[in-house]
């Protein structure tokens, strides 16, 4: 969790340098969800997610370097500087897919479970998405099918209250997203303040159950974006959102809460390990090349 | 028509998609196929009738009512390793797939820079018939045409379908397979063997002198029977059907153009940023576009469907508007001392529907 802080920290201290020339959408805030969630998964299990992705990217085990060298647009990134912050991959840690569509990665996610179920695997899927997704009719179709065909897959709803700039409840006539997933009788439990061992021990729970066959669950994790919808600022000139609310929940910080529970040598310890593998990251974005222009052509299809 | 007798016996062009589809399940058990209807009485004009008690209906499955989280979910089952078949029994509905189709497939190797692919193919219903009306006729392959990361084919004979068919499965892209209504009980020679017709390679269905005519889907049957009427007065036209819309043999159909300096396009579709100008425009980019001279376009209104027969017949093209086209092609716009007696094409005079 601090890794990914720290990492998105950098992004911060980076994008004013104009080397990431593209949209990035913060996870700072939100890492205890990805966090507690990818905790509790194995490798073959599969992760989808969304364009604020670098927190589940990285917890699903989606390598470092490759990252940042997609931020910085360089060949060695990990769709050869093709895609960018909106759109990580890592196949190899079955990390799959971000979408910058809204909710779109959900049916998707779907679909790798009607494969994991026919190819008779006991492996997951996890479906990440914004609470902004319940208001698109494909989630409720997603669900509806999930729910249809007994699929193993788990709903995670980062629920950060707000969809840019609009409020849930400006979009929302009854706000009560966990009975969304039950209408289609998926079980479905709502987690408050993104508190890091409630987000584990009910993703363990529902794994366990989904993995025994089950069917789908869904957890609604409660959460809170502490910077702009898009790029590295803070937003509190917007007011669209009241005063004190980001300040509860920065103060209430999961990062911090777990840094007091671990010795100072010990922190010492992750921080130096941390900072290396960041610096060692952000020299190799620097040192990849760009990519050669016949590469705009490839991969359109495959063979 | 084209025929490939060798290994082969006669089935309709549903019967040949049949034979294509049950074939690739035997022999490849990612393969499943879903969509509305798949597994009911009808099955899809018997193209997938009773797959589900063959393969076991979780290879062939119903599907509710919900296209963009279907087409969602073959996308990512496709990811995985599946070769799906979604089956629409209107193209219309693909309109409720684009997001998916066009943001996701479509897009999925290039933004992962080959790590996944998507090979599936969606099957979906076109055409005439019975009144069909405007939400149930529409022929929307230009819409696909225009996407890079997609491939689209709209087979004519009962041997191409089943080739196409096989290829688009075996094929590691999206793939929109494009069939007309009124093909299904078109009788040809099909091999009995499985075999793939591959993707960007035109068929010259008749070979002739005097004017090329390129056609798409069912009009590649009406292009032939005014080939046919074309002769009374002494034209020879070549036919060509691409088979394949995006890749686009425009090889064949740019050599064939300029040897005969005529060209007519005609499209099952809309004129408007369609399949029949993209035809033209790749070939008047290229040096056989000199040598040509005379074009036209043919296709539907540029209005939307209407229901009632008289203006159906006035809607689509047939082979008597093809044939008259065709003429004032070779002997100039003016000319009118020929009009060519038809019948309505049996297909459509003998369709009684309701579907």
């Amino acid at each position: 969790m601090y890794r990914i802080r720290r990492v998105e920290e950098e992004i911060i201290r980076l994008y004013p340098s104009d080397k990431i020339k593209s949209p990035i959408h913060l996870s700072i805030g939100q890492e205890s969800i990805s966090v507690g969630v990818c905790h509790c998964l194995r490798p073959d299990d599969v992760a989808v997610g969304t364009y604020r992705g670098h927190a589940l990217y990285l917890a699903k085990g989606g390598d470092l370097k490759l990252m940042m060298a997609e931020l910085y647009g360089k060949v060695d990134g990990c769709a050869r500087g093709k895609a960018g912050s909106m759109h990580l991959v890592d196949m190899s840690v079955n990390m799959v897919g971000t979408s910058a569509i809204v909710a779109t990665g959900i049916p998707q996610a779907v679909g790798f479970a009607q494969a994991l179920k026919m190819k008779k695997s006991d492996a997951i899927v996890v479906a990440f998405f914004g609470e902004g997704s319940t208001d698109e009719g494909v989630f409720h179709e997603s669900m509806n099918y999930a729910a249809l065909k007994n699929l193993p897959i788990l709903f995670i709803c980062e629920n950060n209250s707000y969809a840019i700039y609009s409020s849930v409840e400006t979009r929302m006539p009854h706000v009560n997203i966990c009975e969304r997933a039950q209408t289609y009788n998926i079980p479905a439990t709502r987690i408050e303040g993104g508190d890091t061992i409630a987000v584990t021990e009910e993703s363990k729970r529902a794994v366990n159950e989904i993995r025994a066959g089950g069917g789908p669950q869904f957890l609604e994790c409660m959460t809170y974006r502490w910077r702009d919808h898009v790029g590295p600022n803070e937003d509190r000139q917007l007011k669209y959102r009241p005063n004190g609310e980001l300040d509860e929940w920065i103060a209430n910080d999961e990062v911090r809460k777990f840094a007091g529970m671990i010795d100072e040598r010990t922190l010492n310890t992750i921080n130096k390990a941390v900072e290396d593998e960041i610096s060692s990251a952000i020299d190799f974005a620097e040192q990849s090349s760009f990519p050669e222009n016949e590469e705009v052509s490839l991969h359109v299809y495959r063979d | 028509m084209f025929t490939e007798t060798e290994g082969g016996r006669s089935l309709t062009y549903a019967q040949a998609l049949y034979e294509g589809v049950s074939q690739e399940m035997d022999a490849d058990d990612s393969v499943f196929v879903c969509g509305l209807g798949v597994d009911d009485p009808i099955g899809i004009y018997g193209t997938t009738l009773d797959l589900h008690k063959k393969f076991g209906s979780d290879r062939s499955f119903d599907t509710p009512l919900a296209e963009d989280c279907i087409t969602g979910m073959i996308t990512g089952a496709a990811m995985a390793g599946m070769r799906p078949i979604h089956v629409h029994q209107r193209m219309d509905f693909l309109l409720l797939c684009m997001n998916q189709l066009i943001n996701m497939s479509a897009k999925t190797s290039y933004i992962t820079s080959g790590a996944a692919s998507v090979p599936l193919v969606v099957r979906s219903v076109i055409g005439r018939s019975w009144g069909q009306g405007a939400q149930h006729s529409q022929a929307l392959h230009s819409f696909f045409m225009h996407v890079p990361g997609l491939k689209v084919v709209a087979p004519t004979t009962p041997h191409d379908a089943k080739g196409c068919l096989i290829a688009a499965i075996r094929d590691n892209n999206p793939v929109i397979f494009v069939e007309h209504r009124m093909l299904y009980k078109n009788q040809g020679i099909v091999p009995e063997a499985s075999y793939e017709v591959p993707f960007g390679k035109a068929r010259i269905l008749k070979k002739g002198k005097d004017i090329t005519i390129v056609a798409i889907s069912h009009m590649v049957v009406e292009s032939l029977r005014a080939a046919h009427l074309l002769e009374e007065v002494g034209i020879s036209a070549e036919v060509i059907d691409p088979i394949s819309l995006s890749p686009l043999d425009i090889d064949t159909i740019a050599g064939s153009a300029g040897e005969t300096t005529r060209l007519l396009v005609v499209d099952n579709g809309w004129l408007s940023c369609g399949a029949s100008a993209e035809i033209i425009t790749q070939i008047i980019e290229r040096p056989e576009g000199n040598r040509l001279t005379a074009v036209k376009r043919s296709g539907f209104l540029q209005t939307p469907c209407p229901t009632t027969r008289v203006l159906e017949n006035i809607f689509y093209p047939d082979s008597k508007s093809i044939a008259l086209d065709a003429y004032r092609l070779v002997k100039g716009d003016t000319a009118e001392d020929w009009v060519p007696v038809i019948d309505q094409a049996p297909e459509i005079s003998e369709f009684k529907g309701p579907f």
